[in-house]
Parts: C-alpha cells; structure tokens; sequence
C-alpha cells in the first residue's frame, strides 16, 4: 500500500510539471500560431479535393498529416528543455524533489496533450464527412488513433532534442529532421534491394498507413510505443549524464 | 547538518572543486567566500544536487546526497544564482506551482511566505516585468515554500543596487535565526555583514575555514610594521626586534635603494614604535622610514586568494 501512494504521489509532480507546461503554452502566442498554421494546411489539403470527387473519406488529409506533424512537433517541443538550460531555470528543476522521469514524463505529456488539442478541431472535418456521406469507420477512427501513437512519438523525439541543445531553432532542426527521416525511410525503400524492405519496418509513415487504413495490429502500435519510451529513456539519461 | 567529504569536480580538463571538505552546523550562516570562478557555485550546485561530484560524498541531515536525492532536495531550498525564474509566469501562478510540485497544498502558505519576503504586492505580476531585487525576493520565497531546514543561496545580493542588497541581507538575516543558511559571494563585506562563519575558497580549495569573529581578530590583532634602516646586519636587526615585547617575526623585504627594508609583525595592541624608535638609537641605526600597516579582513582575502604566503599557513 506505501509502495502504491509513492508512486500515485510521483505522478503527481509529473502532472504538476504537466500543467504549467500546458498553461505556458497557452499563455504565449505560439499555441495559437502553431495551431492556426496546423488547422489552415490541413484544412486546405481536405476541402482541396473533397467537392472534386464526391467521395465522404478523410485520406487526403492522414496522407499529409505525417509531414505536418514531423513539422508542427519539433516546433511544439523545441521550447521544452532548451529554454530551460538556456535560461537556468533547469537548475530549479533538477533540484527540487522531483526525478529526471518525472520531469520528462511531464513534458512529455503535455506535448502530447498539445498535439491532441491541436488535432481536436479537425473532427469537425469527420462531422462534416458524417453529415454528407456515409463512410467507413475503420480509416477516421484509426487514422485519429494513429495520429495520437504518431504524435507523442514525435514528442519524445522532439523532446530528445530538445534536451540536446539550449538553442531553441537547433532542437528544432534536428527534431524535424529526425521526424522527417523517419516519415522518408519506407520511401526509400522502395529504391533499395528487396531484401532491405524489412527497413520499412523503421519508418513511421510504414505504420501509420496501416493503423489509418482501419486495421489495427499490435505490430504498429507496438513500434510507437518504443519509439516512445526509447526517446524518453534516452533524454532521462542525457539529462542526467550531463550533471 | 551537512557533512561534505573529499568532493572532486571537473569539466572536461579543468577541475573546477579539487578535493574538499567541510561540515556545516545547524543553525549557521554560513558565507563561502572566494572569488569569481573559485568554484563556489560548483560546490554548492554539488550540494543542491544539481551536480554530481566526481569523487566524495555529501551527507545532508540523515541522508547520503547520491542514494537518497530526493529526501535531500526536499531538505534543502535552493536559489540559484541570478534567480532563473520562468519570466512568463505570474509570481502567484510560479509559487503555486512549486508548491505543487514539493507537494504543499493551500494558499495560506503562499500568503505566509509572501508576507515574509516583502512580495504579496508583485503577486499578480509577470515575473519577466519585476526589478531585479524583488525578483530575488520571489526567489528566496520559492526557496522556502516548504519550510526547508537549509537554505542554500548562489551569491543573493549580485546584480542588486546598494539598498536593494541591505533589504535582501536583513531578510537572510532574519530567516537565518531559524535556519541553516549557506551563501556564496565575492563580497568580503557581505560575509562580514551576514555571516556567522565563512569558508574562503581558492582554484577549487578550501584556503581558510573560520568562524567570522575570528577572522575579523585575527586580522585587528595583526598588524605589521615596515621599516627602511642601515647601520645594521639582518642577523643583528632582527635578534634585537624581537626582544622587543609582542614581535612575532622579523622578515628581510627585497629593496633595491641599498637600505635593508624589514617587515615586522606584531601581535596585539600595543604600540611599539617608540621601542623600535629607542632601539635604532641605541644601537647607532640609521632609520629612514617608518609605517605601519593595519591587516584588514580585505587584505587577508586578498592573500589567501592570490595564493600567497597565507595559503600554507
């Protein structure tokens, strides 16, 4: 029973740390221009065809919502550690009586909060599918699934990164193109020799097309999950190692 | 209360603490004095643990800093320098959140300590928009929101204006009659305004570690007197100075006017220059110069630092 109020009460210094960074967000401006970017591209790219085909489906936009978000997340995540180490407030953090996880696992959670916040408005564009056609379930709730796996692994990613550097636009750029080479693998691929297509199993688009097709297999949400929890064990250790 | 014990520090070739150690008592303020560089903030960012010490062990109350961190940092309240507090934050919004994250619930405490560091009127205020001193104020609140036995504190006064740094040492004077208190500074007089016991460091070493009184005594007490004479051996010169009453020692002062230029050090009060006045007659020296020096805390420092003769005393 102790063992289990400790760990309720570690989580709690997680949420703590989740809640001042969900409301930092909020309290800038770049929330909103982050999200307003996000919904005007996605945007364009559903209606683009939409009235062109008659067809009531939402593949256009989880075809494009990968590179978006190996492009919005960086930009979410950047800020994470590297404000921290560059304005010293890391020193605050990392002497107050929280571990290195928590404090990843709070950021970490609050990204992923961000980005589920961000993609909420687009389930307007499902209601509007809904309203004028009757299409399959499988692809909208799995696209919207896979879009969640995708989004806190690019998170952790970002996170990564961010822990890297106190220089905000260098977590950026590594951020997205470490996202971007990870969206890009299953397409090289298809130049390479045939035995080297197990190097699908790398990518993150690979995945994410199977989960937005409708079919979800363990295999897929397995890879997100340790791309996850790889990212995150990677910034504990770098956070602590630099001590 | 906090034992340390042999800790090394190095960044990459540089080693930045070499080696020290020193136990800090309950109740103390404490003022680790040294100049810029000298390794204080490495040390004290060892103790917060923030830093890992390389080799050595760090003892807080009960606890061994590298097993039981978070016990530590739950004993310890610890204001880096500079106070690198979130800007975009409110000064309520910030306390609350640190409140939240040690666990403490309630709004009284916020109150409490707020009234306590002269804040509660900048509560509602970004903390990017405060001035510098009560930024440090909202600094030494979050460093005692929970009520710590120890407060650490990486040189409070810099960056402050004169009135600014006496508000903030009254303060830690007034908090320091229920706590134990570790501060870093370059500030001689800070130490001397503020401290109960000071710990002066060097490149990394521990080079005096002494209650302040003593310090301050030691240094009245020391006074030296520089003397320009001819007529007389050095051998000859200094067996006679020091039959003179309180002479502790005679030292040879290179010069290169062919007089002997001599130092001598006394201990106490008592004037003596008259008896070295009488001697020189009677003896047939010639004296051409006579001053004396009063040894300040400042010079001694200054000594100590530059890793002078002081050093290995």
């Amino acid at each position: 029973m102790r063992m289990l109020n400790i760990q309720i009460n570690k989580l709690n210094e997680a949420r703590a740390i989740m809640k001042k960074e969900l409301q930092a967000y909020f309290i800038s401006p770049i929330a909103y221009i982050v999200i307003t970017i996000f919904l005007i591209f996605t945007g364009f790219f559903f209606f683009k065809d939409f009235f062109y085909f008659g067809q009531s489906e939402m593949r256009n936009f989880f075809q494009l919502l990968p590179l978006m978000l190996a492009f919005v997340v960086p930009a979410i995540t950047m800020r994470l550690f590297s404000e921290e180490r560059h304005s010293g407030s890391l020193e605050i953090l990392l002497t107050l009586p929280v571990t290195t996880r928590d404090v990843v696992l709070g950021k970490f959670f609050a990204g992923t909060l961000f980005v589920m916040i961000m993609i909420a408005p687009t389930l307007i564009y499902a209601i509007t599918v809904f309203i004028v056609g009757s299409p399959d379930y499988g692809p909208i709730i799995g696209g919207y699934l896979g879009t969640i796996l995708l989004g806190a692994s690019y998170v952790s990613i970002g996170i990564l990164t961010s822990s890297l550097s106190r220089n905000q636009i260098i977590a950026f750029m590594i951020g997205f193109a470490a996202c971007f080479t990870l969206w890009l693998i299953d397409k090289i691929v298809f130049f390479l020799p045939n035995a080297l297509s197990i190097l699908d199993y790398f990518g993150s688009d690979y995945h994410f097309e199977n989960i937005s097709r409708g079919i979800i297999d363990s295999r897929d949400i397995v890879y997100f999950l340790s791309v996850t929890i790889i990212s995150i064990l990677l910034t504990v250790k770098i956070l602590d190692e630099r001590r | 209360m906090i034992s340390v014990n042999e800790i090394t520090k190095a960044y990459g070739d540089v080693i930045a603490v070499n080696n020290i150690s020193f136990t800090i008592r309950t109740g103390e303020i404490t003022g680790l004095l040294g100049p810029n560089g000298a390794g204080k903030t490495t040390t004290l960012r060892m103790l917060t643990g923030y830093l890992k010490p390389e080799k050595g062990s760090i003892t807080v109350g009960d606890y061994n800093a590298s097993d039981h961190p978070l016990e530590v940092k739950k004993i310890i309240g610890y204001l880096p320098e500079s106070a690198p507090i979130y800007g975009d934050m409110l000064v309520y919004d910030y306390l609350a959140y640190i409140a939240e994250v040690r666990g403490i619930s309630g709004t009284d405490r916020i109150k409490e300590i707020g009234a306590l560091c002269g804040i509660n009127e900048v509560m509602h205020k970004n903390v990017s928009e405060l001035s510098k001193g009560y930024k440090q104020r909202v600094g030494l609140a979050h460093a005692m929101i929970h009520d710590p036995d120890i407060l650490v504190l990486d040189e409070p006064t810099s960056g402050l204006d004169p009135n600014q740094i006496i508000e903030i040492r009254n303060l830690i004077k007034v908090i320091g009659k229920k706590k134990t208190i570790i501060l870093s500074t370059h500030i001689l007089s800070e130490v001397e305004a503020t401290c109960d016991r000071v710990i002066i460091i060097n490149k990394g070493s521990i080079v005096a570690d002494d209650s302040t009184r003593n310090l301050q005594m030691s240094t009245k007490q020391g006074k030296t007197i520089s003397l320009k004479l001819s007529g007389a051996s050095f051998s000859d010169a200094s067996d006679e100075l020091k039959k003179i009453n309180t002479v502790t020692r005679v030292a040879e002062v290179p010069s290169d006017d062919g007089l002997m230029s001599l130092t001598v050090s006394i201990s106490g009060d008592r004037e003596i220059r008259p008896d070295i006045f009488k001697l020189a007659g009677a003896k047939g020296w010639v004296l051409y110069e006579m001053r004396q020096d009063q040894l300040s805390l400042e010079n001694v420092f200054r000594e100590l630092t530059k890793g002078g003769d002081y050093a290995n005393a």
